[in-house]
């Protein structure tokens, strides 16, 4: 019997895999067990990008513009008409005594066509027309916007051609766009790459946190500490299977994104899968050293977000980053999300490839291996 | 390499400010069956975590299985089998991923053989599938205890593994630890069952976390020093509280139909209970038992379980 049961594979590598695959086995049928946190991870990615996807990917229309015509002619009067054609754009009429009508909210636009602008037009020199936008909800005015300039021009190509023979590869008018209160507009595109950060922060780090917590509560830890597994290994085959989530979670994001806003994917996708896998066991280390100072899962929680909130705020996921103050901008080169979303919205937007980006990796390594150090040295082997 | 299975010295363990464990040594010989008794709170959960490397020791060094149990705990863990007081099972897991777990957490080779027979040896190969969770107290306990063997251990340390179990059970179990402890298993087993310290080679006792006494069953009854008398017949339930006032008498108690009585002093116990003699009652010399000599060291350290626990 003896010589069977027991191998002599203590100490090497195959016994350390032999015991991580015991834990990463028991981890994955126990989170299959536990339908409320299974549906958490699976739901709360689905749910969110829908939620937040309405919210951006609806096309306002029908945004109340004051116009400040300086002039009255034939173009005004072309680009006034297809302004309003365009459904974008509804013009209203304000009081100057009501005050400023962007202050108000009475007008998301106010449009200004200055004098000579017409003059101007004829003689090719392509003038201004000024869009001061209310911007303090980006996601409502970006897509007028974006369309102004396409707007007025092709109306204005039609009256120039008879005009002014020449082609130009300049456009006619040149629209200037004044952003006020968000000077560095926060589109969709750069909300559903930056979303799946975020998702995969606040499950990864949780879940974590809570397995190692959850042991401690139900009075299981007494007997994992006694069975012959290390510090390591007990991590390596918590985080594994977590992991395994992270990259569902991945693929239900990319998914949405490009299907259902049409998230342009332009750059390389090992850039991103590295990202992601280095992102995520960043994050579990995270939650497992969390888990080394939370006695309950309630105090796991608890730090989780304390740690979600600044990742939040100062990733650049909600403001802008070069817009945050000195110290604000240290600290979020300190959390790994920041330096994700440079990598998500590199590659889903700018069509980055790794050289490109490799310092992010970096950075999201090293503190990866930080936390996996602290988390080993914070373990503890017995009760006390 | 020592003979001694477990051989530590001086072990102090303090939870902020209180002593949990005040000064144990232990030096157990490999290959015997040693239990482990004491009242509750006295430190015997704490003194087990203590040489299984789950607790760190306040003071005092050791070793287990010859291995030092400050630094070395991870080899001791491999070689060992340590039962918990309560049941500490993955409740959301089935019976047979539990011990198909701790089999992986000890690099088992063919693990699908050795958890089918530990399944069909616990008569429970038909409920494997069973949450662990959704068994019965008696039964989870029947479980952590065929967990704890399966490695084929060096060492057992069994807190209470038999509370709550049927007697079947129980002499299952006791036949199943000696025929292991025959073949060079040592075992240290924590009980409040008199019968199950009769089985055992020697006996720790252990009190308000110190150890009082150590040694075999017929020792530790020599060292009580005490005598025993029996009162038996109609009546005489009625008259403990009496008894229990006597002078001679250091302690009374229920046995049955009888009064089960212990003193110092033969002669004087015997003085003292002559009245309570009659047509109905008899009195009769009796062997001093296991439990009677508890009592008494537990009265003779000035221990009152009240005050403590
Ligand atoms: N983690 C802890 N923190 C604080 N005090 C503790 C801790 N563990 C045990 N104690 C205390 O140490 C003392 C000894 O407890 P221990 O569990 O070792 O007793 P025991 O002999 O096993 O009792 P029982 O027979 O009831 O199981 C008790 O007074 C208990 O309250
Ligand atoms: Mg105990």
């Amino acid at each position: 019997m003896r010589d069977l049961t027991k191998g002599n594979m203590g100490n090497g590598m195959l016994g350390a895999l032999h015991r991580i695959s015991g834990i990463f086995i028991k981890e994955l049928i126990q989170m299959r067990r536990d339908k409320i946190t299974f549906a958490m991870m699976l739901v709360l990615p689905v749910m969110q990008l829908i939620l937040f996807g309405f919210a951006i990917n609806m096309d306002p229309k029908h945004l109340p513009t004051k116009l400040q015509l300086e002039e009255n002619t034939r173009f005004t009067r072309t680009i006034v008409a297809a302004m309003q054609n365009s459904g974008y754009f509804d013009f209203i009429t304000t009081d100057e005594s009501d005050g400023d009508p962007l202050v108000t909210g009475k007008a998301a636009f106010i449009v200004t066509i200055p004098v000579g602008f017409s003059k101007a037009l004829i003689n090719n020199q392509q003038p201004q027309i000024l869009i001061e936008a209310d911007a303090t909800d980006p996601a409502a005015a970006s897509n007028a916007i974006g369309n102004a300039s396409t707007i007025i021009n092709q109306a204005l190509a039609h009256d120039l051609q008879r005009l002014n023979s020449q082609s130009s590869l300049k456009p006619a008018v040149d629209v200037v766009v004044h952003r006020a209160y968000n000077p560095e507009a926060i589109t969709q595109y750069n909300i559903v790459p930056g979303l799946l950060g975020v998702i995969l922060t606040m499950t990864s780090v949780m879940i974590t946190a809570i397995a190692m917590t959850r042991e401690a509560e139900r009075g299981t830890m007494e007997n994992l500490l006694s069975l012959p597994a290390k510090p390591v290994e007990v991590m390596l085959g918590k985080i594994f299977p977590y992991s395994i989530v992270g990259v569902v979670q991945t693929f239900v994001v990319l998914l949405a994104a490009y299907f259902l806003f049409e998230v342009p994917f332009t750059g390389s996708v090992l850039l991103l899968a590295i990202g992601v896998t280095v992102f995520v066991l960043a994050n579990l280390a995270l939650g497992f050293t969390f888990s080394t100072i939370a006695r309950t899962q309630m105090e796991a929680l608890q730090l989780t977000f304390f740690f979600f909130l600044p990742s939040i705020l100062l990733s650049g996921f909600m403001f802008p980053f070069r817009g945050m103050p000195q110290w604000a901008q240290y600290i979020g080169e300190l959390l790994p999300l920041t330096h994700f979303l440079r990598i998500v919205r590199g590659v889903m937007l700018k069509a980055a490839q790794i050289p490109d980006l490799v310092n992010e990796v970096y950075a999201i390594g090293a503190f990866m291996l930080f936390m996996c150090v602290v988390a080993i040295l914070r373990y503890r082997t017995t009760l006390d | 390499m020592s003979d001694y299975a477990i051989d530590v010295s001086g072990l102090v363990k303090r939870f902020d400010n209180k002593v949990a464990v005040n000064g144990v040594d232990i030096k157990m010989p490999k290959g015997q069956v040693w239990g482990f008794l004491g009242p509750n709170g006295s430190g015997k959960t704490t003194t087990i975590r203590m040489i299984c490397g789950l607790l760190q020791p306040s003071e005092g060094k050791g070793q287990c299985l010859g291995f030092d149990i400050l630094k070395q705990s991870a080899q001791i863990k491999n070689l060992t089998g340590y039962m918990t007081q309560k049941f500490s099972f993955w409740g959301d897991l089935t019976i047979r991923e539990n011990l198909e777990f701790v089999a992986r957490l000890y690099q088992l080779k063919n693990i699908k053989q050795i958890v089918d027979n530990t399944l069909a040896n616990l008569g429970l190969t038909h409920r494997q599938h069973q949450l662990a969770g959704a068994l019965s107290g008696g039964w989870k306990q029947r479980l952590a205890l065929a967990a704890v063997t399966m490695s084929n251990p060096k060492l057992l340390l069994l807190d209470e593994p038999t509370a709550g179990v049927d007697p079947q059970a129980r002499r299952d179990f006791w036949d199943e630890i000696h025929k292991l402890s025959a073949q060079g298993l040592t075992v240290l087993v924590s009980t409040h069952y008199m019968d199950e310290a009769e089985r055992c080679d020697q006996i720790v006792y252990l009190a308000n976390g110190e150890l009082i006494t150590q040694g075999s069953v017929d020792e530790i009854i020599k060292q009580a020093d005490i005598v025993a008398f029996q009162l038996k017949g109609h009546g005489i339930r009625e008259q403990l509280q009496s008894i229990k006032q006597e002078e001679g008498v250091s302690s009374a108690a229920y046995f049955g139909a009888a009064v089960h009585v212990c003193g110092k002093n033969a002669d004087e116990l015997k003085d003292c209970l002559h009245k309570y003699q009659s047509d109905d009652i008899s009195l009769t010399q009796v062997d001093v038992n296991l439990e009677d000599a508890f009592i008494q060291m537990m009265a003779n350290a000035g221990f009152d379980q009240r005050q403590h626990g």
